[in-house]
């Protein structure tokens, strides 16, 4: 068999492309949003924004509206009583986080126990790749084409708010509506990443490929261009080789991004912990060369 | 600028307790004062970032919200404030002094990148533009901040800390970038701990401590029993701190 059958023979399955497309989309905008989070140190909070809404989502299902509703409704309880524990106790932050998304998580299992239903609900913890049908694949996708619509829209103030909320302030800015903004695409986000890794999963996708293009990177406008490159890769990637294999899709998706992200720690050129001093060693050997290859007396003028 | 009686309180804690100030165009105001004595909490009244329990800020005869609208308002953030570390240009910094200027999607107009240039020319940091922040030594990161307010085009101008980890060639260029801003009309007020060279730099200056204690000529200001003052030393001997 060869490369070219190895890619095409599973998309032979109609399954096999709702998936790939699913995966495709949610690496895709959770790779851009997971720029501005590790910037601004929001990786936690998108940890408890993508737990959350899983009680938001099952309601929505309850009710029949749609899972983008109840997770915004959901998100942003979470991100408000985060808040007021953090600002009303004497209790810190990551305590607050910890508190308020366990206990929302929990919740959302209990109602899945409680709640009669034709498919699976246990699929939202876990993600469901190869379950997903043709009608969820088109919600997928216009979700996803709305959150990365105002992502792009809006990446100068997003970024100017992650890199200096005072200044944003000062010139006329609402910092608090462009925080309030980013959680709630967040939200959104999470709802898109939902089908492909399951909610547990999710901060995987909303944190390693912001990080790892971080490490590649001086530039945010390159960073934008990176993250989903290789959010994307990796999604296929693991989703082929979760096909192959006979593992669970979300499970290996999140595995090969993280050995990306190793990769790249290691071995990047100017931040990571080995490739810089390989890139120091080759600079110095062609200096050296170039020296010893130059002329007699060409130093003199220098 | 016009800021009277501010009362700024975090929980139990009085972090302005009445402090009055006005700056005027055209001038430098030098504040003192030791560390907790409230400095960056009167920026960030001024800037309406903290709300006070008491008092006013009318910048340019208007509210501060008008004032941030019209890109009135220029801030140089202390070192602590700022990822040195995020990933944007000195170029990219400068160019947010701008946004107030532009649509919402915040794309460069040629008027938005002639400023920018013109700032980093004035800043000396032309030849940096491309630099990630980061790499820039310390006086040449205050200089960017400088040049972001410069292509704003602030009439209200607060720095705090410029002169904080800043090698001599830029505390002068900074002191310089300061005087032709001032020259040209801009209302100035910088923190700072060196206090040598304050004469140099500012045609006034302001002792704080919770409430501005002296407001005046610089070489007044600074006389020992002033600062004595505001830094809680006890010069005359009397025993008071019980």
């Amino acid at each position: 068999m060869n490369l070219l059958d190895i890619i095409i023979e599973p998309l032979g399955y109609g399954f096999m492309a709702n998936a790939l497309a699913t995966a495709v989309t949610a690496a895709a905008v959770c790779a851009v949003l997971s720029c501005w989070l590790v910037l601004i140190g929001w990786s936690l909070m998108g940890d408890a924004v993508s737990h959350a809404v899983l009680p938001g989502v099952v309601l929505a299902y309850m009710f029949s509206v749609p899972f983008a509703i109840g997770a915004l409704l959901f998100g942003f309880l979470a991100v408000g009583l985060i808040g007021a524990v953090r600002d009303t106790s004497r209790i810190k932050e990551d305590a607050a986080i910890g508190i308020v998304f366990s206990t929302l998580f929990a919740l959302g299992l209990v109602l899945i126990s409680v709640t009669p239903s034709e498919t699976d609900l246990g699929h939202i913890i876990f993600g469901n790749l190869l379950g997903v049908s043709k009608a969820e694949v088109l919600q997928i996708l216009i979700l996803g084409a709305l959150a990365l619509a105002a992502l792009l829209l809006w990446r100068r103030d997003f970024t100017l708010y992650a890199f200096d909320a005072t200044h944003a302030h000062a010139i006329g800015l609402n910092p608090r509506l462009l925080g309030a903004a980013l959680l709630g695409l967040l939200a959104l986000t999470s709802v898109v990443a939902l089908q492909a890794v399951g909610v547990i999963l999710v901060v995987a996708m909303l944190i390693i490929p912001g990080a790892t293009a971080h490490l590649l990177t001086d530039r945010f406008g390159r960073m934008l261009l990176i993250a989903p490159a290789i959010s994307v890769a990796c999604s296929v990637i693991g989703l082929y080789a979760s096909y192959y294999l006979d593992t669970a899709s979300g499970g290996m998706i999140v595995l090969v991004q993280g050995a990306v992200f190793a990769l790249v720690y290691l071995f990047a050129p100017a931040q990571g912990l080995l490739g810089r001093r390989i890139f120091a060693a080759a600079r110095r050997r062609r200096t050296l060369e170039m020296d010893a290859r130059a002329p007699e007396g060409a130093g003199i003028g220098r | 600028m016009d800021a009277a009686g501010l009362t700024v309180r975090y929980g139990e804690v009085l972090a302005l307790d009445g402090a009055s100030l006005q700056l005027h165009p055209s001038r430098i105001c030098g504040l003192v004062g030791m560390n907790g004595s409230g400095k960056s909490t009167l920026f960030k009244a001024i800037m309406g970032l903290v709300k006070p329990e008491a008092g006013t800020v009318r910048i340019n005869g208007g509210t501060p919200a008008q004032a941030r609208k019209s890109a009135a308002i220029g801030y140089v953030p202390q070192s602590e404030d700022v990822d040195w570390s995020f990933p944007v240009s000195v170029h990219d910094v400068v160019m947010m002094g701008r946004y107030g200027h532009m649509g919402f999607t915040r794309r460069p107009a040629r008027a938005d990148k002639l400023a920018v240039a013109e700032a980093l020319e004035r800043v000396e940091l032309t030849g940096y533009a491309h630099r990630q922040i980061g790499q820039l030594s310390g006086g040449q990161k205050k200089r960017a901040f400088v040049a972001r307010g410069i292509a704003q085009g602030a009439s209200v101008l607060l720095l705090d800390e410029p002169f904080a980890g800043v090698d001599k060639r830029s505390e002068a260029t900074i002191t310089r970038l300061l005087r032709e801003q001032a020259a040209a009309g801009a209302a100035i007020l910088v923190s700072t701990h060196d206090l040598h060279a304050l004469p140099a730099l500012a045609d006034e200056a302001v002792l704080l401590m919770q409430k501005v204690l002296m407001h005046g000529d610089p070489h007044t200001v600074l006389r020992p029993q002033n600062l004595a003052l505001a830094f809680g030393l006890d010069v005359l001997g009397r025993n008071d701190d019980s």
